[in-house]
């Protein structure tokens, strides 16, 4: 097993780095491969201006900013109490990196990193939210996921869990209206309107103000947290595998990709790989889970544009897929199908047969569905050259996933980090090249086919052999062990009870989500229940840049250009 | 003179409850074939004494349930107007229909009675005249909700509805110049004619182009799909967010009446209203010398208004069909379309015909 | 007499709306609430007042129409004595209509016609 200081290799960016600023880096090692750097807090923006704009760095991708609260570390904490930590991402040097930096209790304020990455925005606002960090120079901090009146900040470690606050009328946030009204004096020719939470087209309760010159948007704020159920707070409380029930509920369309993600995050803690049918089987259910959900962002979208039939279609298609997905783990949305070290349970008998109907199904189907829609003149009017965005701006903003290759710009996880077996399989990856709503349709179709092609490749290549690691660190002993021998028994004891136990240390595993990279950030303490457990949904960042891309164009343009980002409330509030 | 006056009010009575009735029967129609085009069964749950007849009572069904809601007025709406819109809305389409003729005439003794409530000489005129006016309905709609939503769906409604309004009045006029008429019995008359021997003269014959623009044009004017952004759903909900139970349900038998009315004007002016090709007063007279079938005059009559309801009905669905097939236009799409595109091709058919027709007399 | 029909159709229309109007009044239950007269903003308190202002667009829109719808009018009396009219009547309708097109073209090239 590798040891956590084993550096052979310094990597590139802590030479450059500490070539640069020698005396604000603290401390660089590998944790489990991951390039984990420390610096002095006063440098922060610095470092990260730094790491930006390097040449041979170039870290041009903002991909998660969050924080841990160290007071409840092993006995007595740690102090400074806060660690903010940054992950890094380069494009074209294909790298990643690890910042953090330690925040004091007495003293709980962080240069913002806006100026350097327009992404930092929510992130900021988050952290700022749940841990009570504020961020200078930040041009908007306010609350995101919680409501106006709330008080306190949850993911600190004495907030208790179960402390109960009133929520009342007045929790809507007026600041939005209020900057406008106050700039343009008590006379002003705009409108402003709501659109959400209770809107047919806001799926999964958004709340968007617009104002609104005519029928132009000229500015907009959007306000998430509707459907914010404490995901990482609660998953402070519970054993890794009490966990993965609630990754179900992150992406409700597509949850296989989300329990592959977090116990892959899991099993990199401790540095182990599942068996090879058991990762077949991961990438099996993950496209599964791909196709399911961009089948349900298409007929969303079409529907809300008026294409009802287009709805009809695609869900008979995801239906007979749900029915698949029911009978590899009994359910179609609360899957909980991955363990750490594996996966629940083999395929069923006659599953390779099932499998090729459904497909057959599926191919139907999108053969009619796009005979309606990219024939169609209608359709293509209101998608084509409708919510807009500019590759740089959309990596500035932290975009992934199918939003951000419809501006042409080429990031897939699978490809560029590949996990699983994914570098064993064969597979396109679908551009686009003006980043509009059409073109993010026509994305999602193509990842649809892929999808297909990568699910009959893993059929036809999955190895027989066992689909759960056999360590006694996180695989329960069979029945007859347990009843059988006292190891057994104790084995089998102590997992249920105290929890998978992996070492402590940190780690981040990215997968390529349906909507872009999904990050599971894990700070294990060596107990059986995760210090600091952070997702790193794609829809939030995706979000924040909602009102560039609506911004000049029209009312009915929202619900095209919403549609086709595939905002999923769970992932996005958790 | 006062059984002409019974027979007149029996003649209305008559088509307004036809026209009601298959207001709320397309209800049904409608969510129907919609599930027969997605795949699905549709309604099929309402039942009287055990019998579900297809999903037919759900129309029953949902007339009641419209009659026992709250209905509400919101505070700060102006009362009065929001009580008449829906008046406004629903009164034009039901009284269109006094100048379409659904049969020729029925002889019964010595009394000729016309299938046609008033055979006015300005027929086409006064058609066009009182579905302007359904434009009050929808605009005091918005205005008096006190909803921005409503106010601004109120106004593109009427924007719509009154630039679509040209190019239905152009596109007819191709028509009006080969029928020479504005009567609209005399139209359907003359479509009895034959061209050739044996091409009956309807209007889609003669004017296809007009037929289509007429089409497009008049469910522009009922904003239906995809010219629904003003009642759009799914968007930016509606003039008539405002508006619950019985109001709420005249706004939309508003709308399926109007459906009708264009299946009906549909079938008058281009595709031959009451006539069936080759019927006479006496029966059948088959082209190119085949020979004549005399039929009894009732059976005629007959046989001439179930014509009529059949291409109504034909119309209906394929309005209906278009609903489910297409996706919705954005507003300034529709007003391009309506000023920019449209416009100009009906002034283009009219030029044209004006042309042919001075070239062939 | 052709207006006799009319006017019963329109008595009859008349009677079916008021009494469609007058139904829910009979049947339906009243209990207001505050909530429920506040006007629907998805959910959320209306920021202003319906502005009783609104864009000149629409006004721009009404005002042709009024212009070509009248045009139209016009043109029905002569579609209908067309042939009669031979090709005098048509050229006398070319001028009228030319002197319209022209005024649209101007409409259009003014923007009137656009809807951003």
């Amino acid at each position: 097993m590798p040891e956590r200081d084993m550096v052979v290799d310094e990597s590139v960016t802590s030479v450059r780095l500490k070539q640069a600023f020698a005396e604000a880096v603290l401390d660089q090692h590998a944790e489990h491969g991951d390039d984990t750097l420390t610096v002095r807090r006063e440098a922060w923006r610095e470092v990260a201006q730094f790491l930006r704009d390097e040449p041979d760095l170039r870290y041009n991708v903002l991909m998660d900013l969050t924080a841990v609260d160290y007071l409840t570390l092993g006995d007595g904490g740690r102090t400074p109490r806060y660690e903010v930590v940054a992950h890094l991402y380069s494009l074209s040097h294909n790298q990643r990196v690890r910042l953090k930096t330690a925040v004091p209790d007495d003293d709980p304020r962080i240069d913002s990193l806006m100026p350097v990455w327009e992404g930092a925005n929510w992130f900021e606002r988050e952290v700022y939210d749940m841990f009570g960090i504020t961020f200078d120079d930040h041009p908007d901090l306010r609350r995101i996921l919680l409501y106006n009146g709330f008080e306190g900040h949850p993911l600190r470690k004495d907030y208790p869990q179960d402390k109960e606050q009133p929520l009342d009328h007045n929790a809507q946030d007026p600041t939005f209206y209020m900057n406008k009204r106050d700039d343009a004096g008590s006379e002003t020719r705009h409108m402003f309107v709501h659109m959400g939470p209770s809107h047919p087209a806001m799926h999964g309760v958004i709340h968007m103000t617009l104002e609104l010159d005519g029928e132009t948007i000229v500015d907009g704020d959007t306000e998430i947290g509707y459907l914010h159920r404490a995901f990482e707070k609660e998953a402070e409380s519970h054993t890794y595998t009490q966990v993965i029930p609630y990754t179900d509920r992150l992406n409700y369309v597509s949850p296989l990709i989300n329990n592959v993600g977090f116990v892959l995050a899991v099993e990199k803690l401790f540095d182990v790989e599942t068996p090879e049918r058991c990762q077949y089987i991961r990438v099996l259910v993950s496209e599964l889970s791909r196709i399911t959900d961009h089948l349900t962002c298409i007929a969303a979208n079409a529907m809300e544009l008026g294409a009802f039939t287009v709805y009809f279609y695609f869900i008979k298609a995801r239906e007979e897929i749900w029915k698949l997905v029911e009978a590899i783990c009994g359910a179609r949305l609360t899957t909980t199908y991955t363990r750490v070290g594996g996966v629940m349970a083999d395929l069923p008998a006659g599953f390779a047969d099932q499998l090729a109907q459904v497909l057959v199904l599926l191919h139907e189907q999108m053969h009619d569905v796009e005979r309606l829609l990219q024939k169609n003149r209608i359709f293509h009017d209101r998608m084509r050259g409708t919510g807009v965005i500019a590759p740089r701006d959309a990596l500035a903003l932290s975009f992934s996933g199918p939003v951000l290759r419809s501006t042409g710009v080429d990031f897939d996880v699978r490809k560029t980090t590949p996990y699983l077996v994914y570098d064993r399989l064969d597979f396109d990856v679908p551009l686009g090249d003006s980043g509009d709503n059409y073109d993010r349709y026509l994305v999602r179709m193509e990842e649809i086919r892929q999808s297909v092609r990568l699910v009959e490749q893993c059929m036809a290549q999955m190895p027989d052999g066992p689909v759960q690691l056999d360590d006694a660190r996180m695989t329960m002993p069979p029945k007859a062990e347990v009843y059988g021998t006292i190891e057994g028994l104790m084995n089998h004891f102590k997992l249920i009870i105290e929890g998978i136990k992996p070492p402590a240390g940190e780690a981040y595993v990215p997968v390529e989500g349906a909507n872009g990279e999904l990050g599971f950030y894990l700070v294990s303490d060596g107990t059986g229940r995760p210090y600091r457990c952070r997702v790193r949904p794609p829809c939030f960042a995706l979000m924040q840049g909602l009102q560039k891309m609506l911004k000049g164009g029209m009312v009915a343009d929202v619900v095209a250009t919403f549609g086709t980002i595939n905002m999923i409330a769970g992932e996005n509030d958790r | 003179m006062w059984v002409d006056v019974l027979i007149i009010l029996l003649k209305v009575l008559v088509v307004l409850l036809v026209l009601i009735h298959l207001g709320a029967l397309l209800t049904w129609a409608e969510r129907k074939q919609s599930a027969a085009i997605q795949d699905r069964i549709g309604p099929n749950r309402a039942r009287i004494a055990g019998r579900a007849a297809m999903g037919l009572f759900h129309a029953l069904a949902d007339g009641i349930k419209m009659v026992t809601k709250e209905d509400f007025v919101p505070a700060g709406a102006h009362r009065t107007l929001h009580t008449l819109a829906p008046a406004a809305a629903l009164f034009p389409a039901l009284v269109v229909f006094a100048a379409i003729p659904f049969g020729d005439v029925l002889r019964i003794g010595e009394r000729v009675i016309p299938l046609q409530i008033a055979d006015l000489n300005v027929g086409i005129v006064y058609i066009f005249a009182i579905s302007s006016m359904a434009v009050y309905g929808t605009m005091l709609a918005g205005w008096a909700s006190n909803n921005n939503y409503a106010l601004l769906g109120g106004l593109r409604a009427s924007s719509q509805m009154i630039s679509y309004e040209i190019t239905m009045g152009l596109s007819i006029i191709g028509v009006l110049m080969i029928y020479e008429s504005a009567q609209l019995n005399v139209i359907v008359q003359k479509q009895g004619e034959l061209l050739w021997g044996f091409l009956p003269k309807w209007g889609i014959v003669v004017q296809p182009a007009a037929f289509f623009l007429f089409l497009a044009a008049a469910m522009a004017e009922n904003k239906r799909v995809p010219f629904d952004l003003p009642e759009g759903e799914s968007e930016i909900i509606g003039y008539f967010v405002e508006y619950s139970s019985m109001k709420f349900a005249m706004f939309f038998l508003a709308e399926f009446v109007e459906i009708v009315i264009v299946s009906g004007l549909v079938a008058t002016l281009f595709f031959g209203g009451w006539q069936v090709p080759y019927l006479y007063a006496d029966g059948f007279h088959w082209p190119f010398g085949l020979g004549v079938w005399q039929l009894p005059h009732l059976l005629v009559v007959l046989l001439q208004v179930a014509a009529f309801g059949f291409k109504v009905l034909i119309g209906c669905w394929v309005l209906l069909t278009v609903r489910w097939t297409l996706p919705r236009f954005r507003y300034d799409q529709v007003m391009h379309l309506g000023w920019k595109i449209l416009l100009e091709l009906a002034f283009v058919n009219l030029l044209i015909t004006a042309v042919v027709v001075l070239l062939i007399t | 007499m052709n207006m006799l029909p009319l006017l019963i159709t329109f008595v009859l229309a008349g009677l079916v709306c008021a009494l469609m109007l007058s139904l829910s009044r009979l049947f339906g239950p009243r209990r207001p609430t505050p909530v429920k007269s506040e006007p629907f903003e998805c959910g959320m308190d209306q920021m202003e007042q319906p502005r009783r202002q609104f864009s000149v667009k629409f006004s721009v829109v009404a005002m042709l129409f009024i212009v070509f719808d009248i045009e139209v009018a016009f043109l029905y009396p002569w579609a209908v004595m067309f042939r009669r009219l031979d090709v005098a009547g048509f050229l006398a309708v070319l001028v009228f209509l030319g002197l319209l097109t022209v005024a649209f073209v101007y409409a259009w090239r003014r923007g009137a016609l656009e809807w951003n």
